[in-house]
């Protein structure tokens, strides 16, 4: 068999995977996002309970294994009587251990806005939510973007453990070819190509265009 | 679903006994990365200009695809060409390669960090490119590097879980094994949970000191 | 590729310097930095290059301690060519080992003295000795001392560069440079990044230097006193030519060059 002709077998799974990882990707991109942001702010607060309530969910995520949370999530949780489906379990997991490597991200960035913006802001009587909002994480944003941009491959290279809780997705496609054909180098190898092509040509150009714009909206380009 | 105070005493020994075995893990593999790291490193320094590219793709390829994927090609593509791996075996070069990645990553960026001023002096005393390496680049290289190198520490034993995919017995492996024998998951997850967040924690603090006392020792405040 | 058929590749005669700068040109891309230099220095002369920022003359230094690879011409050091080596009974730019056993008659002290931080005084000035001079712990160990004594510095000599002020480390500097026993000795810039009231620590160890020992000094400076004191020559650069040249007497009270005057009569201003 050549790989050509593997290929034009097998291709179709690969597409299936690939888009599974896909979905995985965006919609726990998305939580990820989204949770970076509130910890990360709630890591500013001066309110000792919300405070801490971050403090826990960012040194718990990151302190334990995302593997032990997946599984952890996986077969614990059926037996408190909450069962999720694989697929929604999957992008929880890596979406709530992404987002507290992202929270430490936004905590950073936001306190390396110079204190003078602080106090410009605060000058012009902004209230303080306007004052985040308008001043201070459009600041906050441009200063974390690089670091984003490995967080973002970080989290594309995560979704690949959902295929160990039985999501369909590339890994998980590949590892059943691989079962069922013993061809591993084509198996694995396409595998690992489609996710450097991923993560190369889609995610690394897109993140490098949005630094750019960033820049050149806070008019630095 | 109730806590198992007998059945956790019961366990307890054989979690233990793979806490041992992924310790082992990640300090074998985190050898093989360190020393690996800075062959990439030095490679990515030399004036051949197609041996610094190769090296710089591979490098990002190893970064920007999914460890777990990479595991399973370096076990199963083996037996292909007649090489079988053990698993301890092919999940050390995995990890060892992958993390090499990064930490070729950090030692670049300590390396770039001395000034130009200090490879001036060299010359004017004339030591050996070697020699200048050895005896003042490097030595100035680790303080910087030591933060990174620390937290990649943490990460390959953080990743090491994922070596249960190909049957290494560690931790997840055994709390697998446990949680099918006794199809009671709730005690041995939370308990590799929890080990995972005491080292991480409690290393964390290590480097942070091991950062300072090196600092120190180097003379440089 | 320069033809240098018509360079010879040794000096030789009665009066052979200590440097030759012959037909040196210095570019980055169109700019041109140093343009078709010739200065001899003699042995045991001390030769100051003073000019306008960007007129090239921290450039001369960095070219004779191989810091910059030159666009044309050679140098000489000793009579023997730095840049270039004979291979066939013509010269070739220089390849990496020549290049080192040629300068290691040059020794060199920064505006920003590049001590070694991770190591003592004492170490820094042992460094180069032990591991390129082959010399025994004990004998570099004396080595050091010994200078260090004479820069005034024996008394820190267990202290690492971040405990000493600017004046403390170009001394520690000068030391390390002299440990290696050079012919040469190159100060570029030294008394720049000092505190005006360490200023005197330095220059002080300079002239006793100038004084005591037979050594071939270059040195670019903006202390206009200091160079007058203790130079046999001034060098006036401008634009990457030497613009002017004379004893430190004649070239500071009777300038012949218009530009040499009014760069002059601009720095007594400042002071």
């Amino acid at each position: 068999m050549t790989y050509i002709s593997f290929l034009s077998e097998y291709g179709g799974r690969f597409l299936d995977g690939a888009l599974v990882t896909a979905e995985q990707f965006v919609c726990s991109l998305a939580l990820a996002v989204f949770l970076a942001h509130l910890a990360g702010l709630l890591l500013l607060s001066r309110t000792m309970v919300l405070k801490a309530i971050a403090v826990v969910y960012v040194e718990f995520f990151r302190g334990t294994s995302l593997l032990v949370q997946l599984f952890w999530l996986f077969y614990v949780l059926p037996l408190f009587g909450v069962t999720l489906d694989p697929f929604l379990t999957g992008f929880l997991a890596v979406g709530l251990n992404t987002g507290a490597y992202g929270a430490q991200l936004v905590h950073g960035a936001i306190k390396s806005v110079p204190r003078g913006q602080w106090e410009a802001a605060y000058a012009l009587s902004m209230s303080s939510s306007k004052r985040m909002l308008r001043i201070i994480i459009p600041q906050a944003f441009v200063i974390m973007l690089p670091a984003w941009g490995n967080l973002v491959i970080e989290l594309l290279k995560s979704t690949a453990l959902v295929a160990l809780i039985a999501v369909p997705d590339l890994m998980f496609e590949a590892k059943q070819m691989n079962s069922s054909t013993y061809l591993s180098t084509w198996t694995f190898g396409t595998a690992l190509i489609i996710y450097y092509v991923f993560a190369r040509f889609l995610i690394t150009p897109t993140m490098r265009s949005l630094e750019r714009i960033m820049a050149r909206r806070m008019g630095r380009a | 679903m109730q806590w198992d105070w007998q059945f956790t005493v019961e366990i307890l020994p054989r979690m233990l006994w793979a806490t041992v075995n992924t310790l082992m893990a990640a300090g074998i593999g985190y050898a093989i990365a360190a020393v690996l790291g800075l062959i990439f490193a030095m490679a990515q320094r030399t004036r051949f200009r197609s041996l610094t590219v190769t090296v710089r793709e591979v490098v990002e390829f190893l970064r920007s695809t999914p460890l777990v994927l990479q595991i399973f090609f370096v076990y199963y593509v083996g037996p292909e060409y007649g090489v079988s791996l053990s698993p301890w075996v092919a999940g050390m070069i995995a990890i060892g390669l992958h993390y090499a990645a990064y930490l070729s990553e950090v030692y670049r960026g300590g390396i770039e960090s001395v000034s130009k001023g200090q490879w001036e002096a060299c010359t004017a005393i004339n030591l050996s490119p070697a020699q200048a390496y050895r005896r003042i680049i490097l030595p100035q290289a680790l303080p910087p590097s030591v933060a990174g190198m620390g937290n990649y520490l943490i990460s390959i034993f953080k990743d090491t879980p994922m070596l249960s995919v190909i049957g290494v017995a560690e931790l997840m492996q055994a709390a697998n094994a446990i949680g099918g024998q006794n199809y009671r998951y709730l005690e041995p997850y939370t308990i590799v949970g929890l080990v995972f967040l005491i080292i991480s924690l409690f290393s964390a603090a290590l480097i942070r000191s091991f950062e300072n006392w090196i600092r120190r020792k180097l003379g440089m405040y | 590729m320069q033809d240098l058929s018509s360079y010879p590749l040794e000096l030789t005669g009665p009066d052979v310097p200590m440097v030759r700068f012959m037909n040196v040109r210095k570019t980055y891309g169109d700019f041109v930095v140093l343009d078709d230099l010739n200065l001899d220095v003699a042995a045991g002369e001390m030769v100051t290059v003073i000019g306008p920022s960007g007129s090239g003359k921290t450039t001369v230094l960095r070219m004779l301690m191989t810091l910059e690879t030159i666009n044309g011409g050679v140098i000489y050091v000793d009579g023997k060519p730095l840049t270039h080596m004979p291979k066939n009974g013509v010269l070739v730019p220089a390849d990496a080992k020549y290049l080192r056993k040629a300068r290691s008659s040059i020794g060199m002290c920064f505006q920003h003295f590049n001590l070694f931080p991770h190591m003592t005084a004492l170490e820094n000035c042992m460094e180069g000795p032990v591991q390129v001079l082959g010399l025994s712990k004990k004998e570099a160990r004396e080595r050091a001392e010994e200078l260090l004594s004479m820069v005034g510095m024996i008394e820190k000599k267990d202290q690492h560069p971040a405990r000493l002020s600017g004046g403390q480390q170009q001394r520690v500097a000068i030391a390390r440079a002299l440990a290696m026993r050079p012919k040469v000795m190159l100060f570029d810039e030294v008394t720049s990044a000092l505190d005006p009231e360490v200023i005197g620590e330095v220059t002080n160890v300079i002239k006793d230097l100038v004084t005591k020992h037979n050594l071939t000094m270059l040195m670019v400076t903006h202390q206009m006193g200091f160079a007058r004191d203790i130079s046999d020559r001034i060098c006036f650069f401008f634009g990457g030519k030497i613009e002017e040249q004379n004893t430190p007497e004649e070239l500071f009270t009777n300038p012949q060059k218009e530009r040499t005057q009014q760069f002059l009569s601009a720095v007594k201003a400042a002071d």
